[in-house]
């Protein structure tokens, strides 16, 4: 028998999901620019914050009292942004491959695409983020890795909310095709203003800030301060934030799997590509 | 209990207002190669991707392999597999990186040596290392072909297998679905719009126009009832003339 029994077909497989991280692990080994490229935009912003943070250690108590404030905000930001376009620009390349029709008459499911896609995108952040955050120790003095345990939280619940856009990009950009494919970068950046990434969330409109607090980032990068200022770690603003980054995860898949199962009715997948 | 390899009833596709496939009804038995043939615009490819799921139908009912392709397509996929010249494979891997991806999405046992039969079978051994976007149109057909032939499909669909490809190389392919019929004792569901190809492959053959099944029989009965030389003929008397189908039936 060529394949395995029949009942494997039935649930959930991991060995699809390994089958297509496979795919995406080819694409990038094919070709060094992708992967220098990862690693290239996070490093370049720590760069341009460590300058900044320098000049302004001597003129400001904020950066005085704080060493590095910029540094790992800058850092962790790139977390999401990263965990966003990994999963994203990983769903693009089928439709820019023009190979979802394949996929979708294979047996993968959309769910098991969606977990390769989370897979990519955690690969693809630590390709990307971990160059800069440790050339940041011998350029600048400054280590992210001394937030200690709390950075993993941040790590995650920043990258989680990065696979929410990201599901929630791919899913508009089945629907609406490859036009929308700047919402990538569009949708992420929308929402820096108001997630208190270099300034605290009290600064902004009271109306902001409601806004502001209904998103995970906001709760990551004031409990990133409140360490970096000497305050310790805020369990509960990293619980608020955990329990938010369920809810987006969850209403983003959703959203996703409805799209595709959209996408069949309206015969969207016959004609994906370029 | 043996079922037949497909069941169609009453099909229907609705695009706005457009009526793409409107009533079609066929069962295809297993073990047989049988032809969707019609013009562009017929309603051949709109309903070869309801029979794979990828465009759910407006209404009816497909069943494949004895199961219910609206209900349980994911049971059936593992089972069938299709190829088409207009769906790509992903030109940036190489054909061995994109066979290996697909042989572990279909689960098939031992990767390697069955990409490694099928590239013996179909030449295309010295391919493997190339990029898929790097092929010709003869080398794209024969490794969508393989890629289809992965899971050694009981059921397989092709649309427009011979497409762009030039005659040695379409009659080469043609031989080999004769060959891989014989052996595996597979049904195949080809669309085609190519009638020397289709009077060559099929047992039984389903004239579309205008989303419709407006005749169906073997290649030579239809011949026959129409009075023509060849299943050309027939397709252009279907294709101009309104009530041809009707006119040859009585």
């Amino acid at each position: 028998m060529i394949a395995q029994a029949s009942s494997s077909f039935t649930r959930f497989s991991w060995r699809r999901v390994g089958a297509m991280v496979l795919r995406y692990f080819y694409l990038l080994r094919g070709s060094w620019p992708r992967i220098l490229e990862l690693a290239y935009w996070p490093t370049v912003s720590m760069v341009i914050w460590g300058f900044i943070t320098q000049f302004l250690a001597g003129n400001s108590s904020v950066v005085a009292q704080a060493g590095g404030i910029f540094l790992g905000a800058v850092l962790l930001w790139d977390v999401l942004f990263r965990g966003n376009l990994g999963l994203s620009l990983s769903f693009m390349e089928e439709m820019w491959s023009r190979n979802l029709g394949h996929l979708s008459v294979s047996p993968l499911r959309p769910g098991e695409l969606l977990a390769a896609l989370v897979v990519m995108s955690f690969l693809r952040t630590l390709i990307g983020i971990l160059p800069a955050a440790l050339l940041a120790i011998p350029f600048f003095g400054y280590s992210v890795f001394e937030l200690g345990l709390p950075l993993l939280a941040f790590f995650t619940l920043l990258m989680m909310s990065g696979w929410a856009i990201g599901m929630a990009v791919s899913a508009l950009v089945l629907r609406f095709g490859l036009g929308a494919e700047s919402l990538a970068w569009v949708l992420v950046f929308a929402i820096a203003p108001i997630s208190g990434i270099y300034y605290p969330i009290d600064v902004m409109p009271g109306w902001v800030q409601m806004i502001a607090w209904a998103m995970p980032p906001a709760h990551v990068f004031e409990g990133m301060r409140s360490i970096m200022f000497g305050s310790g770690v805020r369990y509960d603003l990293l619980l608020s934030a955990a329990a938010l980054v369920v809810v987006y995860v969850a209403l983003a898949a959703t959203f996703f799997l409805y799209v595709f199962h959209v996408a069949r009715r309206r015969g969207l997948l016959l004609n994906m590509g370029e | 209990m043996s079922h037949p390899a497909i069941h169609v009833a009453n099909l229907e596709r609705r695009f706005g207002d457009v009526l793409a496939v409107h009533d079609v009804s066929f069962t295809v038995p297993t073990g047989v190669t049988y032809g969707l043939l019609g013009g562009n615009g017929a309603g051949k490819t709109t309903t070869i991707s309801m029979l794979l799921g990828l465009l759910l139908p407006t209404a009816g009912r497909i069943q494949m392999l004895g199961e219910d392709m609206l209900v349980n397509r994911h049971r059936v996929l593992p089972r069938v597999n299709f190829s088409s010249p207009y769906v790509d494979l992903p030109h940036r891997l190489t054909v061995g990186e994109n066979l290996t991806v697909y042989a572990h999405l279909y689960g098939i046992r031992h990767v390697r040596d069955r990409i490694a039969s099928l590239a013996r079978d179909l030449d295309i051994h010295d391919l493997m290392k190339r990029l898929a976007g790097k092929l010709s149109a003869g080398q794209k057909t024969r490794v969508a072909l393989a890629k289809a032939l992965l899971n050694e499909p009981e059921l397989l669909l092709l649309d427009e297998p011979t497409a762009s490809l030039d005659p040695d190389t379409a009659d080469w392919v043609r031989g080999y679905f004769q060959n891989y019929q014989c052996q595996t004792g597979a049904t195949i569901l080809m669309a085609s719009h190519n009638m020397s190809e289709v009077e060559r492959l099929c047992e039984h053959v389903m004239m579309m126009k205008t989303g419709e099944i407006v005749d169906e029989g073997a290649p030579q009965e239809l011949i026959q009832r129409y009075g023509r030389q060849n299943l050309e003929e027939v397709f252009l008397d279907i294709a101009r003339r309104p009530h041809a189908a009707v006119e040859a039936a009585q």
